[in-house]
């Protein structure tokens, strides 16, 4: 069984108001456990609303969500578990942090969990290291910290509840290109280390190429597509008529492809591109 | 002197202890100089912490100089006297445009400048429409901003500060929260407004793909220009800007990891058309 199931789920604001907007249209996909999808789309078409369902936040108008099988708002007192199993970085988390040390903001998800202090104290390590954050800065204030730091120790919280589902709402923006790679490439680790199920909501065609494994595109409150990254990206010009585009890379190999060479289609990384080219000239003998 | 010039210029900002103490740390920029003509389009570049956003404070007078001096058309930016005069030279746009926009109405919101300005209301309404038609949002007038994409209200922001007709535009990473089409609309807006109205631009940016249509590129790192030329001249410099945690453009990797290989190309390229018609001739 799926992990996460969502079925015609509609999500509609000021619903019977003359300002009634359907943000989320009629949905329906499944996730496996242990899948690393990027969810992308322009901006108003209904990606951050979806996944403030996924965790119980917004209630859907109609449809279900369901974890391991089990509509989410089957209990609603209970709702506040979900959110333990299924944990939400904002964008632009550092703006949430609020405690006086770096270790209790990190702990806090965890303590309102229930844990034993010795438990919390643990998880707060292990996420604080899962993020690249070095001990020292654990007891100082988060006000203190600079923005990359602060956004590290934000994603950080949200790890220590060691959540199935783990999603993050555009985590790299903001950052330089290298704190970009170097939280990028934390997030896959973790995701691979511990199995969990990442969702990424990122407007950098780059990064989702990087590192998901399957993409969900959304436009105009619809879900538009659902497939792995490569079948996703090598539809350019579908992607352009909803204000999408792929890599810069997917696309130079493609207008290759177009102008003869015989290359692979859906590349999406520059180490993959420069392996083709090479691999092609050294089998016509040309390097 | 040319229209914008920075002198020399040192500044570091102070924190207070947990005695209320003010005290100075690290200096966040180190002695930077450069020169910018008008008209002429700069990007900035640099991680985080290198001081791209504080230089952009000291162009329109919200920072002035600790040490070494900015001038504005030959303006001192230290001059207290002058500090309207220049701030409606140079306008500042930032990156969140839901931070910048003040009015229930986009018409209103980029009226908000030239009323500030005291300029009477006819010329206010013909500067307005002139500023919407520019940034391509004439059509959206009469809406609220919040029912605008962000490429949209980025726009309008944008329109705000042309209505106060400044001769020079900075913006603070203007496309760091949107979409790539509305990336693309405000970089096509932005160029048309250096191109065609002559407006001096200073863009702040970590995507390279927007720094390489720029006249000069600027690289900042531990509050120093670290290296400035054309986009050709900086960005033929992989190894400098990968070792400062800059990135190139995808199209300028592949190529030079290409040539890392053995493949033979004598330059590198900025854009993903030039760089397809390099590889056409080596590939076929």
């Amino acid at each position: 069984m799926s992990l996460l199931q969502v079925k015609d789920l509609t999500v509609v604001y000021s619903a019977g108001t003359p300002f009634a907007h359907t943000a989320v249209d009629d949905i329906s996909f499944e996730i496996e456990r242990g899948d690393f999808v990027g969810i992308i789309g322009h901006t108003g078409s209904g990606k951050s609303t979806l996944v403030q369902t996924l965790n119980g936040l917004i209630k859907p108008t109609k449809g279900t969500v369901s974890l391991d099988g089990v509509d989410i708002w089957a209990k609603p007192k209970e709702i506040r578990k979900i959110r333990f199993r299924v944990g939400l970085v904002f964008q632009y988390p550092e703006y949430q942090l609020f405690e006086e040390t770096v270790a209790k903001d990190i702990a806090f998800g965890p303590t309102n969990m229930g844990l034993s202090e010795e438990e919390v104290k643990q998880r707060v390590l292990s996420a604080a290291k899962f993020v690249g954050l070095k001990d020292e800065l654990l007891e100082k204030s988060p006000f203190d910290l600079s923005g990359g730091e602060k956004r590290r120790a934000a994603i950080a919280g949200v790890i220590a509840m060691d959540p199935d589902v783990l999603i993050l709402d555009e985590p790299c923006a903001g950052l330089d290109p290298l704190g970009r790679d170097v939280l990028l490439a934390q997030i896959y680790r973790y995701h691979k280390e511990r199995g969990n199920t990442v969702l990424l909501v990122s407007h950098s065609m780059e990064d989702v190429a990087e590192v998901c494994d399957k993409v969900m595109v959304m436009n105009r409150s619809k879900l538009e597509m659902f497939d792995t990254t490569d079948a996703v990206f090598s539809e350019g010009e579908r992607l352009s008529t909803m204000g999408l585009r792929v890599p810069q890379i997917t696309s130079i190999i493609d207008d290759l492809i177009a102008a003869g060479v015989p290359l692979k289609k859906g590349t999406l990384t520059v180490d993959k591109a420069v392996e083709e080219i090479t691999e092609y000239l050294r089998g016509e003998g040309r390097l | 002197m040319e229209f914008i010039s920075v002198q020399n210029v040192s500044f570091q900002y102070e924190v207070q202890d947990e005695d209320g103490k003010l005290s100075r740390v690290k200096p966040v920029l180190d002695g930077v100089s450069f020169e910018i003509k008008k008209g002429e389009f700069v990007a900035l570049l640099g991680h985080n912490g290198s001081g791209k956003s504080t230089v952009a404070k000291h162009l329109n007078a919200m920072l002035t100089p600790q040490k070494g001096k900015v001038y504005i058309d030959g303006m001192d930016t230290s001059d207290e006297k002058l500090t309207y005069d220049i701030r409606r030279r140079v306008g500042l746009v930032l990156q969140n445009p839901d931070n910048q926009l003040v009015a229930s109405i986009v018409e209103e919101d980029v009226a908000f400048g030239p009323e500030n300005l005291g300029i009477p209301s006819d010329e206010i309404r013909q500067r307005v429409d002139d500023a919407l038609k520019a940034v391509d949002m004439y059509e959206h007038r009469l809406k609220a901003p919040y029912k605008l994409s962000g490429g949209q209200k980025q726009r309008v922001a944008i329109a705000g500060i042309i209505a106060m007709q400044p001769d020079c535009i900075v913006l603070d990473e203007p496309t760091a929260m949107l979409d790539p089409k509305g990336r693309s609309e405000v970089m096509d807006t932005i160029m048309k407004l250096n191109r065609e109205n002559g407006i001096t631009v200073v863009m702040i940016t970590h995507y390279m793909e927007e720094a390489v249509m720029a006249d000069t590129v600027y690289v900042m790192d531990n509050g120093k220009v670290l290296t400035s030329g054309t986009a050709d001249e900086v960005f033929s410099r992989v190894e400098l800007l990968k070792k400062h945690r800059l990135d190139v453009p995808q199209a300028t990797e592949l190529c030079h990891k290409l040539r890392a290989c053995g493949v033979k190309l004598d330059r590198l390229p900025l854009n993903e058309m030039d760089c397809v018609s390099m590889l056409r001739e080596v590939l076929l």
